[in-house]
């Protein structure tokens, strides 16, 4: 190996007989570097970076999809403040964000903190936990429509053994249940996931420690506030942040199962643009819907970036 | 650890709290991430009378009618060449793209490798609402529309970036001595990258290979948006089609749902820890 770098070493040596071959190297290496890098750059800019820079362009014109847009200026953005669905929709996103920051954020760390104070069955616990994540939302969703059945499901099971109260509730069919179903769902595919990046977090928590606050006489309740929350902040931070996105851009449960439905009641911006788009064949006002939202979650990331350098512990 | 507090035991008052809550509390858990799909295998198993009268418990009587009814009328003859299609064509494609890009950043000395890393956590991180819309009219004027060619090509720009971040971190790691030999010798970068990158770094390809391959399976959003064909559709969409059309017999769309995860399952038990890492690498990529 030694020798192979020392033959590298004088063949790039410049006023060596050997000189320009190094260039001649350099300069190949270059071009395969490019090379390499052009399959991806080129996908990238195709489906990502280019549409997303049209979506700007659209976002201030009136435009069906086909055909010629119409430059309207701000239009489009005037339109969704006074628009009501917009507001309705935000407020599900909203209220989406709430549930999200506290169930499946609870679930996680009290499930990673259970998972790191066991040995045996760990890795059964991690791998059970972790299958809802990794099946195919549709299947998922069709599950929990079939257990959530008004007729055949939990309700008729538990009438059957003498509990009726929950006989014949439509929960996705509710005007007042459907987004907190939807969100159930969601959760239930969801919490594992973050089980196992707490978990993570957590192994890297020196056992020391824990066994310092245990011999302060720490119970478990101030283990984990005092020991665990502190050493994993970086992650809860992280998963915080993600959830926070997610919930803004929340698109595929919600548009699986109820379609934002019924009469609106789990809508969310994702799904209105979704139909302003595909269904109503407003591109210009569904490019304004996209872009205000990823203008939104860019925001939040960059307050986050924002405090971190003004020295929060965030 | 048991045998410092057995040690210490007669000088501490408070004994080493027992694991049993904790147990108890893990295995409900356990019953709620699994609880579904064992109801998704009971249903799959019973006629629709049978639901009627036994909504969610095991099947009395099982039968096995559902499987080949659902794969008949759910046309899984189709979708699921469709899917594998779609999965194998996102996998290789992944595996080249990002194999050549990570190469390209942790051996071939790009200049301003900085600026693409930056590039592609922010590609990975931007959401579809800020390019689904002129991308799916871009498409339509390409022909691209209600092809699976358009679909894979889609994936390989979606999964890339994380893909090749993960390679890259990957092939950092490795020693270069053996690709400064290969290169005196005077082999090419392709070469290079073939025979000794390659076999050296194939846990890595396998990690991407998992969970780019995965989401192409499960996918379903843009699957939805850029394929009308019925005889074009992958499983994940046809199967919420087919679901919604026979939603009261949840006999036939339990046994459709088994058919579309049971390969995701059995390959998820055989790799278990890749899939773990991967996934959860993917979480953290942001």
């Amino acid at each position: 190996m030694e020798v192979n770098e020392q033959t590298l070493r004088s063949a790039a040596r410049p006023g060596s007989k050997d000189a320009s071959a190094g260039r001649a190297l350099r300069r190949r290496r270059l071009l395969s570097a490019w090379l390499f890098m052009l399959p991806l750059l080129a996908v990238n800019v195709l489906v990502i970076l280019g549409p997303s820079v049209a979506t700007v362009y659209y976002s201030f014109t009136e435009w069906s999809g086909i055909g010629p847009a119409e430059w309207v200026g701000l239009q489009n953005y005037t339109d969704i403040l006074s628009d009501g669905d917009f507001w309705s929709a935000l407020s599900h996103n909203l209220l989406w964000t709430v549930i999200f920051l506290t169930v499946p954020i609870g679930m996680g760390l009290g499930g990673a903190f259970m998972l790191s104070q066991i040995t045996r069955f760990q890795m059964i616990f991690r791998v059970l936990f972790f299958i809802p994540y990794v099946m195919a939302s549709v299947v998922n969703a069709a599950i929990w429509q079939n257990i959530l059945d008004p007729d055949r499901g939990i309700g008729s099971t538990l009438a059957l053994l003498g509990i009726p109260w929950l006989e014949g509730v439509s929960f996705f069919g509710s005007q007042a249940l459907a987004l907190p179903a939807v969100a159930f769902v969601d959760n239930w595919h969801w919490w594992g996931f973050v089980v196992l990046l707490f978990l993570t977090a957590l192994q890297s928590v020196d056992k020391e420690l824990y066994e310092a606050a245990k011999m302060d006489g720490a119970g478990r309740w101030q283990q984990f506030v005092n020991v665990t929350i502190p050493g994993i902040r970086a992650t809860l931070v992280f998963v915080v942040l993600m959830t926070i996105i997610g919930s803004l851009l929340v698109f595929d449960y919600i548009y699986i199962i109820t379609q934002g439905g019924p009469a609106g009641a789990s809508e969310v911006v994702g799904t209105l643009m979704y139909k302003e788009a595909f269904a109503r064949f407003e591109a210009g006002y569904a490019a304004a819907l996209g872009l205000g939202m990823s203008f939104l979650s860019g925001l939040i990331v960059m307050i986050f970036i924002y405090l971190r350098r003004k020295g929060w512990e965030v | 650890m048991g045998g410092l507090s057995a040690a210490t035991g007669g000088r501490r008052s408070q004994r080493e709290p027992s694991k049993a809550p904790y147990y108890v509390l893990l295995v409900l858990l356990a019953i709620f991430a699994i609880g579904p799909f064992v109801v998704l295998l009971f249903n799959s198993l019973k006629t629709n009378a049978e639901i009627g009268r036994n909504p969610l418990g095991p099947p009395l009587s099982p039968v096995f009618e559902n499987f080949p009814t659902a794969w008949s009328q759910g046309g899984f003859a189709t979708t699921m060449v469709n899917s594998a299609i779609l999965t194998v064509g996102t996998v290789v494609g992944v595996c080249v793209i990002a194999g050549m890009a990570a190469y390209a950043m942790a051996r071939l000395d790009l200049p301003g490798t900085d600026v693409v890393l930056l590039y592609l956590f922010v590609a990975s991180a931007l959401p579809f609402q800020l390019f689904l819309v002129p991308l799916f009219f871009l498409w339509s004027s390409l022909s691209l529309t209600n092809t699976l060619l358009g679909l894979i090509i889609i994936y390989w720009a979606i999964f890339s970036p994380f893909a090749t971040l993960l390679l890259r971190s990957y092939l950092v790691a490795l020693p270069r001595g053996f690709e400064d030999a290969a290169r005196v010798d005077g082999a090419t970068e392709l070469q290079i990258l073939l025979r000794v990158i390659l076999p050296l770094s194939w846990p890595g390809f396998l990690t991407i290979a998992l969970v780019s391959g995965l989401g192409a399976w499960n996918e379903y959003f843009f699957a939805l948006t850029f394929i009308q064909d019925n005889s074009l559709k992958p499983v994940t969409t046809s199967f919420n089609a087919f679901q919604s059309n026979f939603s009261r017999d949840w006999g036939l769309t339990s046994a459709a749902g088994i058919i579309i995860i049971l390969p995701v399952v059995a390959l998820f038990l055989a790799l278990q820890r890749r899939f773990i890492s991967g996934l959860t690498a993917g979480g953290l990529k942001g």
